[in-house]
């Protein structure tokens, strides 16, 4: 069974009629994670928020977004925003500028579980700061009191990902969660991202350009060029007899990366 | 840091700050080519100006001591708002100014709630219909408002409002309804800039992420809206603090227009009967609320925004 | 970089409309003997308010003067001047931003501090205090105007000058061995051109309403010259009986401080923030908040 079920969606942007994204298809299969790669501008994040409707109001969409068999575009606005954290949940690739920076983090979460859940305050932060320590954050209870600037980018991340298991989406869309962090920031959030499937046994839209990443955490994978898509298929079928060019080009970079890196190790050592 | 320790670093900035400006205006007065004896001796209508009454006049202002001194004197007199006496008059300056910088702030005070109250309004209007009809034609109107001489108004209004109407006192200070007149043209010369200050606040916040991820968590459109108020008018709280100032220090116009007895009109007299010391006392004024507001804006602006605060 | 912004400018009617007017007003006013019908300063008492006619379309004033004549010879003091002053304090300011934002240090360090105590005083009330010390006139005024208004270029400026000249091209000519003054005028002067000239249409509004504001109170031109502020002070006597003299000269400024307000706009536009990098974003962050903070006083 499909999650979710994109047919035909078209994307182009209302003020210079440039198409976005073109006649595109694919679908999540229930439980499992799908990665889209391909380069910036690629039109990754515009899928994304076209599955959100989250796109800015002069980009327009054409063709059917279907989320358990639901037809998201024929949504009235508020029955879309009563699915969107609840059902359907973003992990964004800035932490530093994914919440208010003038509001402590507590504001945030505590908004978006009133809007969803009927808890009181208690409850609700019992929730969160459980949640917060499997994903290891330390001292949750100080981390909710204070402002943005004052964590670094990894732990926003991780907060990110603590809110998605108190909320147990059907479904999370992680956009390059993992691109803005240092290497050891990086290993924690996958790790973590890879826990929260297990325990929720949830499905995953994972968007990255970063191969090595893709592999550790995705069923299967997409490649989209210039708004199409050109490759997709199961994760290692797709890595291992990759068809289309910009995959070729795509994989054996990726290869050439490691094994330079494998040479440093060994030369190190 | 905390706010304590933030305000009184800030204000231990703004001190020398205040000498340089107080420096610089006795000096300015200094700059003029006028011998000053002779310009009092002018100023008193006094017919026959010897050479005799001029040593006579240098020495009972203290023109001929050396130029420290002067300064000295003058800094320590005006910290207890003795500013000398007017060349004209021979009242004491504080006695004119006084009174005349009350009226003026008045009239500020009342004009800057409207300004302010309508530019975050329009603001926030224009902003949430971005590109839509409202959004154009209130910034074209802002535009052409700005553009109007506020003397040209006020007499339109006059002409019109109070003339041939008859329902608005044409000038002076007198009731509520002298406020009416001038509050409306400085409202309609200042809300233009203000309130595009927070059009463009509110539409850069709209793109930031914050926004995307607070929907994308289920918030209604209140909430975020909120939050992007919140954090657009961060940056208008400093702008409009320092609004005060700047409509303080430029109401003489419409303070000639509409006869009111505030600090504009009298530093017009003064410049035309070249009183310096009320033109010196005004300047003085004006340049220390102008520092003071940008004081006052800078702790307001750290107490909302706790990341201004590290670095000072 | 500068090509684009005319490119961008050109479509926009708005913007083309106002340089347009703007042009045509400073060619009238540079042109004035050719253009004005009549001597602006001619009394004529025979024909003191006389109503439009052909001779003179705009009919006559208080001493029977042709007011169209005045009001295109009003263009000089009230535009011409103002924009000489204004050519002057960004030609001030620009030689003071170079210096700084080139040499950095020391240099940079004392300019920026002698920037932030000009930037402290109130303009409206400099202004006003120059014109207390030297007298009322048109030339004090201007003077006033140059000493204020350098050291928001300055700063500006600086700022441009000390993204641009880490910019690699700039670093290449600095290495390859050119002269200072070449890669100031071929490489930075292009670039920063554009901030420069937004701020300068922006505070052109300013200057040209306070310019008129002083005349209207008899502190800036003195008469019989035509200004347009000094034609509404002289109006102004009549205003309950003749109206309509005030009519002309205000509309005249808030024409050319509309055409100003717009191109200033437009110009902020096509420097299209969405195609600028975060140095950019900085530099139009710099050039917004100096916008408003200038825009008035």
């Amino acid at each position: 069974m499909n999650i979710v079920e994109v047919k035909h969606l078209k994307v182009w942007d209302a003020n210079t009629d440039k198409v976005i994204i073109h006649n595109s298809s694919f679908q999540v299969k229930q439980g499992s994670c799908l990665a889209i790669v391909g380069e910036s501008g690629s039109g990754k994040s515009v899928t994304c928020r076209s599955i959100m409707r989250l796109n800015k109001p002069w980009i327009r969409l054409s063709g059917t977004i279907l989320f358990k068999g639901e037809d998201l575009n024929q949504l009235s606005e508020q029955e879309m925003r009563r699915r969107r954290g609840k059902n359907l949940c973003m992990i964004l690739q800035n932490g530093m500028s994914a919440f208010d920076p003038s509001c402590v983090i507590g504001v945030h979460i505590r908004e978006t579980l009133q809007t969803h859940f009927n808890w009181n305050n208690r409850e609700s932060e019992r929730k969160i700061i459980s949640a917060m320590e499997s994903v290891m954050l330390k001292n949750p209870q100080e981390i909710l009191n204070q402002y943005p600037h004052q964590l670094s980018g990894g732990m926003l991340q991780r907060i990110m990902i603590a809110l998605a298991l108190v909320l147990e989406p059907d479904l999370i869309i992680a956009d390059e969660p993992t691109t803005a962090l240092d290497t050891i920031s990086q290993y924690e959030v996958v790790e973590q991202l890879i826990r929260l499937r297990e325990r929720m046994g949830c499905s995953m839209l994972f968007i990255s350009h970063d191969l090595g990443v893709v592999q550790k955490i995705a069923d299967e994978v997409m490649v989209m060029k210039d708004g199409a898509i050109v490759e997709s298929g199961d994760i290692r079928s797709v890595f291992s007899k990759p068809e289309h060019t910009y995959t070729q080009y795509l994989v054996t970079t990726r290869l050439e990366l490691s094994n330079h890196f494998r040479k440093l190790m060994q030369e190190g050592t | 840091m905390d706010m304590g320790s933030y305000i009184v670093k800030r204000i231990l900035l703004a001190i020398p700050l205040l000498f340089v400006i107080s420096l610089i205006t006795f000096v300015l007065i200094n700059l003029s080519l006028l011998d000053p004896a002779v310009v009092v001796l002018q100023a008193q209508e006094v017919p026959q100006i010897t050479d005799e009454l001029i040593a006579q006049t240098n020495e009972a202002l203290g023109f001929d001591k050396p130029f420290v001194i002067q300064y000295v004197n003058w800094l320590i007199a005006c910290m207890q708002f003795d500013f000398g006496s007017s060349y004209v008059s021979g009242e004491p300056v504080w006695s004119l100014v006084g009174p005349a910088f009350l009226n003026t702030l008045k009239l500020t005070l009342v004009s800057s709630v409207f300004i302010i109250g309508l530019s975050i309004l329009l603001g926030v209007i224009c902003a949430m219909r971005e590109g839509r009809a409202v959004d154009k034609s209130v910034r074209g109107l802002s535009f052409v408002l700005t553009a109007i001489p506020s003397y040209w108004l006020a007499a339109i209004l006059i002409w019109y409002l109070s003339v041939k109407l008859d329902l608005l006192p044409t000038s002076g200070m007198d009731s509520f309804k002298s406020y009416i007149l001038p509050v409306i043209v400085i409202t309609v010369s200042y809300t233009g800039i203000y309130f595009r200050t927070v059009r463009s606040s509110m539409l850069s916040n709209m793109n930031e992420d914050y926004v995307l991820y607070g929907r994308a968590s289920g918030l209604s459109e209140r909430k975020v809206t909120l939050h992007i108020l919140r954090n657009s008018l961060q940056v208008a709280v400093s702008i409009f603090c320092m609004a005060i100032p700047i409509v303080l220090g430029s109401t003489v116009v419409i303070e000639n227009v509409f006869a009111w007895p505030g600090l504009g009109r009298l530093s017009v007299r003064s410049i035309l009967n070249r009183d310096f010391p009320i033109i010196q006392a005004y300047v003085l004024i004006l340049a220390v609320t102008f520092v003071l507001f940008n004081t006052i804006s800078d702790v307001i602006n750290a107490a909302m925004n706790p990341r201004l605060r590290k670095d000072l | 970089m500068l090509m684009r912004l005319l490119r961008n400018l050109s479509k926009d009617k708005l913007a083309m409309t106002s340089l347009a007017v703007i042009v045509i007003i400073v060619a009238a006013g540079i042109f004035a003997p050719w253009c004005a019908p009549h001597d602006p300063e001619e009394v004529n008492m025979k024909l003191r308010y006389a109503s439009s006619s052909w001779g003179y379309w705009l009919g006559n004033d208080h001493l029977g003067r042709c007011v169209l004549s005045r009001l295109i010879y009003g263009i000089r003091p009230s535009v011409l001047w103002v924009l000489v002053a204004l050519m002057m304090s960004v030609l001030l300011g620009a030689i003071v931003g170079f210096i700084a934002g080139y040499f950095k240090g020391k240099t940079d360090a004392w300019i920026m501090r002698v920037c932030d105590v000009m930037l402290s005083f109130p303009g409206y009330v400099m202004t006003l205090a120059v014109v207390g010390i030297l007298g009322a006139g048109l030339e004090h005024i201007l003077i006033a105007f140059v000493v204020m208004k350098w050291a928001w270029f300055a700063r500006v400026i600086r700022t441009s000058v000390m993204q641009f000249s880490e910019m690699e091209y700039v670093k290449f000519a600095k290495a390859s061995g050119i002269g200072s003054f070449r890669i100031i005028t071929k490489h930075i002067v292009p670039v920063t051109f554009a901030d420069v000239a937004v701020i300068a249409s922006g505070s052109m509004c300013s200057m040209m309403l306070q310019i008129s504001g002083l005349s209207f109170l008899g502190l800036g031109i003195q008469a019989p010259h035509a200004e347009w502020g000094m034609m509404l002070n002289e109006a102004r006597e009549v205003m309950f009986s003749r109206p309509e003299l005030m009519l002309a000269p205000g509309l005249a400024i808030v024409i050319v401080v509309s055409a100003f307000n717009f191109l200033s706009d437009a110009l902020q536009i096509a420097l299209n923030p969405k195609l600028m990098t975060s140095k950019g974003k900085l530099r139009k962050k710099e050039v917004g908040k100096t916008v408003y903070e200038y825009s008035r006083g």
